[in-house]
């Protein structure tokens, strides 16, 4: 089992290091309906971990409780080996995890440009009287901020939209330039939810080709959330799947597909 | 050029002055509903209280005095130094900073995600709070600002522009008050679209009034981000309370100058920075315009109503204001 080991190399060449965040019996209710019931995982440095389930199984429940917008009742979330206390969602943020949303959540009334640009907001470190003066640090701050969001809209190929509002863009561009602001904050670790929901296939192979290189080249861990399961397969190291809010496997993708609880939950079984 | 054209210039001109006070107050509720979604009731409160703090303490009068004599039975009303203007200012803004922290603190930290009545509701609440707060602390005096700021018409503009016109001109008069103010709120706006601009927290200050949720997973803490929308309101309602009270005095009817920013608003529509400022020009040359103009023929008296049904037709034409997003509701 790869779970035992520190650090492994993948088929293609890629180095999968120790755990970097690891959920331990996470329980979160709202009212009296369980969305996540005792549920454990781990993320490993440098691999592409994907959730996957049916509708209502909980899985974008399960994102926002890593990215801190929601808060479990029970369990504890450990991050770079340290248990991390209740955290607001801007703080989880400045922690170094960025994250997507299902129904992108972008600035509609910037440009590309602005919206990538919020995404160094953390690495501006001079103060709000520096600025004004604008000046030495502050200028040196901005170049370098604006260097860093250049590569990264060089990287996702957004150049001949960097300076159209946000709020024309077609729906698959939105979604690039939603994961070219996370990529800006130089995140240790990337969540994607359902980053391919709504394309058509083009648009999925773009996103599936972003995803990987953006793995393969920053060595940023990425855990997603999808519903395709052609695409995780392709894409993803290991696999957690949830069915109702429990977690009914996890392992690498082979291991998974010839799991008989996630067939069943995928098939549909009759209960007789 | 005939007199009665160019007195016409000179309304225009006096117009315009009075839009840009119009605009200072439009601006305060302009920057807090963009960011929050909160309709600001309390905004000319707000412009109250920093005015009467301002002179309070300039004065050296010691706050809560009534309350203090009658509790303790001491005759204390001044502590018999005054402050001078610029420090006066300094801790005023450091007051209106703590009020805005406290907003948040108390109030709507309690409420955030609900309804923007029940938000409006608390506005008018605090409101009231806050004008008793004020009556508290300083007394309920009509008091006049010490500020030593240049007030009636300027000779000198008079004279340079009587040769404009003939024997019935006598040149334009300004009220130098008025051109002080003008320059004054133009330094201000200059440097609020400088800061949201380029600032780390302007940015984020502009992000946070987009969206919510992006804002917050970029590292953005709302918290903060609405405490610093407050106190620029505070700061804004500060300089509107003062160049308002230097003319009128500072007394509690200047609160109502908040009705004055109703129809800016309706007419630049509640989102925009450059709409709070372009309807602030247009209600206040409209209304001494149209005073100037109709006035004479209705008996006068028409700028207490004007705006307001500028803006009414405004709203029937182009409901989200001049410069407000459009509403397009999908089907």
């Amino acid at each position: 089992m790869k779970d035992t080991v520190d650090s492994y190399v993948t088929a293609d060449g890629r180095t999968i290091g120790g755990v970097m965040m690891e959920m331990r019996n996470i329980t979160l209710r709202f009212g009296g309906v369980k969305a996540i019931s005792d549920i454990s995982f781990d993320i490993r440095e440098g691999e592409i971990r994907a959730i996957i389930g049916p509708n209502g199984a909980g899985k974008s429940s399960m994102l926002n409780v890593i990215s801190g917008f929601y808060h479990p009742q029970e369990g504890e979330v450990w991050f770079r080996g340290a248990k991390r206390p209740t955290m607001k969602p801007y703080q989880v943020a400045q922690q170094g995890i960025a994250r997507t949303f299902q129904n992108i959540a972008l600035f509609e009334g910037m440009t590309v440009l602005d919206n990538v640009m919020t995404g160094r907001l953390n690495k501006m470190k001079v103060g709000m009287f520096g600025q004004a003066i604008w000046k030495g640090a502050a200028e040196r701050e901005e170049v370098e901020n604006r260097e860093a969001v250049e590569r990264v809209i060089d990287f996702l190929e957004i150049q001949a939209i960097r300076k159209t509002p946000v709020g024309r863009l077609p729906y698959g561009l939105k979604k690039r330039v939603e994961l070219a602001r996370a990529l800006a904050a130089e995140p240790k670790l990337l969540l994607l939810d359902e980053p391919m929901a709504g394309m058509n296939v083009e648009e999925k192979e773009d996103m599936s080709r972003f995803i990987l290189d953006v793995n393969d080249e920053f060595g940023t861990t990425i855990a997603l959330i999808e519903h395709d399961m052609g695409v995780v397969m392709d894409l993803s190291d290991r696999v957690v799947v949830m069915d109702y809010g429990r977690k009914i496997g996890d392992g690498t993708p082979d291991e998974v597909r010839n799991n008989q609880d996630v067939i069943d939950a995928y098939l549909g079984v009759s209960h007789d | 050029m005939s007199a009665d054209f160019l007195y016409g210039i000179e309304v225009v001109i006096n117009g315009l002055m009075a839009g840009v006070l119009y605009a200072l107050v439009a601006l305060g509720f302009v920057l807090i509903f963009k960011a929050s979604g909160i309709f600001n009731y309390a905004q000319g409160v707000m412009a109250l209280f920093a005015a009467l703090t301002l002179v309070g303490i300039m004065e050296g009068q010691v706050p809560f005095s009534h309350l203090i004599n009658a509790i303790f039975g001491t005759d204390l009303h001044y502590f018999g130094w005054t402050v001078p203007a610029l420090l006066a200012i300094a801790i005023t803004v450091v007051i209106m900073i703590f009020f805005a922290w406290a907003v948040q603190k108390f109030v709507f930290r309690h409420l955030v995600g609900q309804e923007p009545i029940i938000l409006f509701m608390a506005t008018i609440g605090l409101a009231f709070f806050l004008e008793g707060v004020g009556d508290l602390m300083w007394g309920s005096d009509i008091r006049t600002i010490g500020l030593g700021l240049p007030q009636g018409g300027s000779l000198w503009i008079e004279e340079a522009t009587a040769s404009l016109g003939g024997d019935d001109f006598y040149g334009f008069f300004l009220d130098k008050l008025d051109i002080l103010a003008t320059a004054v709120a133009a330094v201000l706006v200059a440097a609020l679209v400088a800061f949201s601009q380029y600032t780390k927290q302007g940015r984020a200050m502009r992000a946070v009034a987009d969206d919510h949720q992006a804002a917050l997973s970029v590292g953005i803490s709302l918290d903060f981000i609405w405490i610093l929308v407050w106190s620029i309101a505070g700061f804004v309602a500060l300089v509107a309370g003062v160049l308002w009270g230097v003319k009128s005095g500072v007394q509690f009817s200047l609160s109502l100058i908040a009705l004055k920013a109703l129809p800016v608003l309706m007419l630049g529509g509640f989102t925009s920075i450059p709409g709070a400022i372009v309807g602030g020009l247009i209600i206040g040359v409209g209304e001494k315009l149209f005073e100037y103009l109709v006035g004479p023929l209705v008996g006068g008296a028409t700028e207490n109503w004007f705006a307001y049904v500028l803006a009414l037709i405004f709203l029937v034409f182009r409901p989200q204001g001049l410069f407000g997003e459009k509403i397009i509701e999908r089907v």
